[in-house]
């Protein structure tokens, strides 16, 4: 039996095609992926993501816990209000999750991990803190809705109370204001602006029926993922895993290497894949042609050109590069990908990805592909 | 319930078939399928006079997340094809079995339209799909 937010009535009365992930009945879209895409780009439209799971880090050590666990450096938030991107690493430098750390108050942090990896990550959490004495509780008792676009900010503080919506108003990129268990951080996973709120489980349904009063559209996961895709967002399990370094999934600038007496947890491994230098990277496609390049697509340097594999014919079952995310940008009317592939493959102009039966083109560019609501690669 | 119209045939692999009653045959995917796929951007049809046996790859329908293959429900050669859809896929998922039709073929043995499903057996492979 899967597990259900407390927003599910909503989605069902919505029309919601529900499908399991990680355990949650969530809706994957309520119509149409594309429309509900477009709404965010061009409007607003809001996430019931109540399956990702805020964690609360409590205690005199909860700092210096922070500053052990996590790649980047919790010393960047210290004044309460703020928060920070990171990734957890395993000893070999590989990523357990990523996840965004909230400083709340004195001695209290709050992450908000995957849903997938949820019981992991409080596994290693818990055997981490004992060193510590800091206190790791998983909030079942919190929900979280996302309501992202360029009108998001302004429709969502209008259902929030008139201290928490000033509060919220008034915060810059990546803070957060808190008022007892509602929080508004302007974060989000879409390239879009907005506000990830934080609330009680017992007030989300109501919290989310009236955002939708408010005009705010239910948009699935479906368009979530297209939305982070567009925007240059690695997703956990697709873009990196425990078998990745942060380096490999374009994520070297969240690893704050700078302190030499901060021993976070990977930093030993990634020192040495640093002098070895990093073999993988993560680099953005575009088709410009028709056809959809799919998640796990062989990926291989065009026969012809210079390089390791230049010039000869290569197998899709021999290929080095590996689509990790592909799919159809709606923004874009074509299909784009991340795809990790050999270092030196990063500096050619194109790569060749293997769609259904055969080899296409495909343009290498910097993600993000699109941000703001505009397109940030050449067409 | 999905729709599933009582004067069509059907295939196991959910695509519908209409008699035209000339000899030739509509043939499109259905309510079921077009919604367990998605919202389509791509559909790739075959050309005029293209000869194909039960069973083949006739054409592709691709959307956001995922890529169908298209069967011939029998043998037949390729007389129409819905040209609309080259600029709006979007149509198979506004109209399955209207203007979200894929292409007209010719039917060279007509018994073989009796092999296909009726409505309600084709129900009951919509139900067994969804359990």
């Amino acid at each position: 039996m899967a597990k259900q937010t407390p927003i599910y009535d909503h989605h069902v009365a919505s029309g919601a095609k529900l499908v399991n992930f990680a355990g949650w009945d969530m809706p994957i879209n309520y119509g149409s992926q594309i429309e509900e895409h477009k709404v965010v780009r061009e409007a607003a439209g809001m996430f019931d993501v109540s399956h990702m799971r805020p964690v609360d880090i409590e205690g005199a050590n909860a700092r210096d816990f922070l500053r052990r666990v996590l790649a980047n450096d919790v010393a960047k938030i210290d004044e309460p209000g703020r928060a920070l991107y990171s990734c957890m690493l395993n000893a070999r430098g590989g990523v357990v999750d990523d996840l965004i750390v909230y400083h709340l108050a004195e001695n209290w942090y709050r992450v908000v991990v995957n849903a997938a990896t949820t019981e992991k990550d409080m596994a290693w959490l818990k055997s981490q803190a004992e060193d510590f004495g800091v206190e790791v509780t998983a909030r079942e008792d919190l929900a979280i809705i996302a309501v992202q676009g360029p009108n998001a900010r302004e429709l969502a503080a209008g259902v929030l109370g008139e201290s928490l919506a000033e509060a919220a108003m008034a915060l810059s990129r990546f803070r957060a204001a808190a008022e007892g268990d509602w929080s508004v951080g302007r974060t989000g996973y879409t390239g879009e602006d907005g506000f990830e709120i934080v609330l009680p489980a017992a007030s989300a349904a109501e919290c989310w029926k009236a955002l939708l009063e408010a005009g705010v559209q239910p948009v699935g996961l479906g368009a979530r993922d297209t939305l982070r895709l567009e925007a240059g967002l690695n997703l956990y399990g697709h873009d990196m895993n425990e078998d990745t370094t942060p380096g490999e999934s374009n994520l070297g600038w969240t690893v704050a290497m700078n302190d030499e007496d901060r021993h976070f947890v990977g930093r030993e491994a990634l020192l040495m894949a640093q002098e070895s230098g990093h073999s993988r990277r993560l680099v953005g496609l575009v088709l410009d042609g028709r056809g959809v390049i799919r998640d796990g697509a062989p990926v291989r340097e065009r026969p012809g050109d210079e390089g390791e594999d230049g010039g000869r014919e290569v197998d899709p079952d021999e290929a080095e590069g590996q689509v990790t995310s592909g799919s159809f940008a709606p923004t874009l009317s074509r299909s784009i990908a991340l795809a990790r592939v050999p270092a030196d493959w990063a500096e050619q102009d194109a790569l060749e990805v293997w769609i259904r039966d055969r080899w296409h083109a495909a343009r290498v560019v910097k993600p993000p592909f699109v941000r703001e609501g505009k397109i940030r690669i050449s067409l | 319930m999905s729709d599933i119209p009582k004067e069509l045939s059907y295939a196991k692999t959910h695509e519908w078939v209409g008699n035209d009653g000339d000899g030739t045959i509509t043939v499109g995917i259905s309510e079921y399928a077009q919604s367990s796929l998605g919202d389509l951007v791509f559909v790739e049809l075959p050309a005029m006079g293209d000869k194909f046996s039960a069973g083949d790859v006739v054409a592709v329908v691709e959307s956001v997340k995922a890529a169908s293959d298209i069967y011939a429900p029998v043998d037949g050669e390729i007389v129409e094809i819905n040209e609309a859809l080259s600029d709006s896929p979007e149509r198979v998922n506004e109209d399955p079995f209207g203007e979200g039709w894929l292409f007209k073929m010719t039917v060279n043995e007509p018994e073989h339209l009796e092999n296909l499903l009726d409505a309600d057996a084709y129900q009951a492979v919509v139900e067994e799909e969804q359990d």
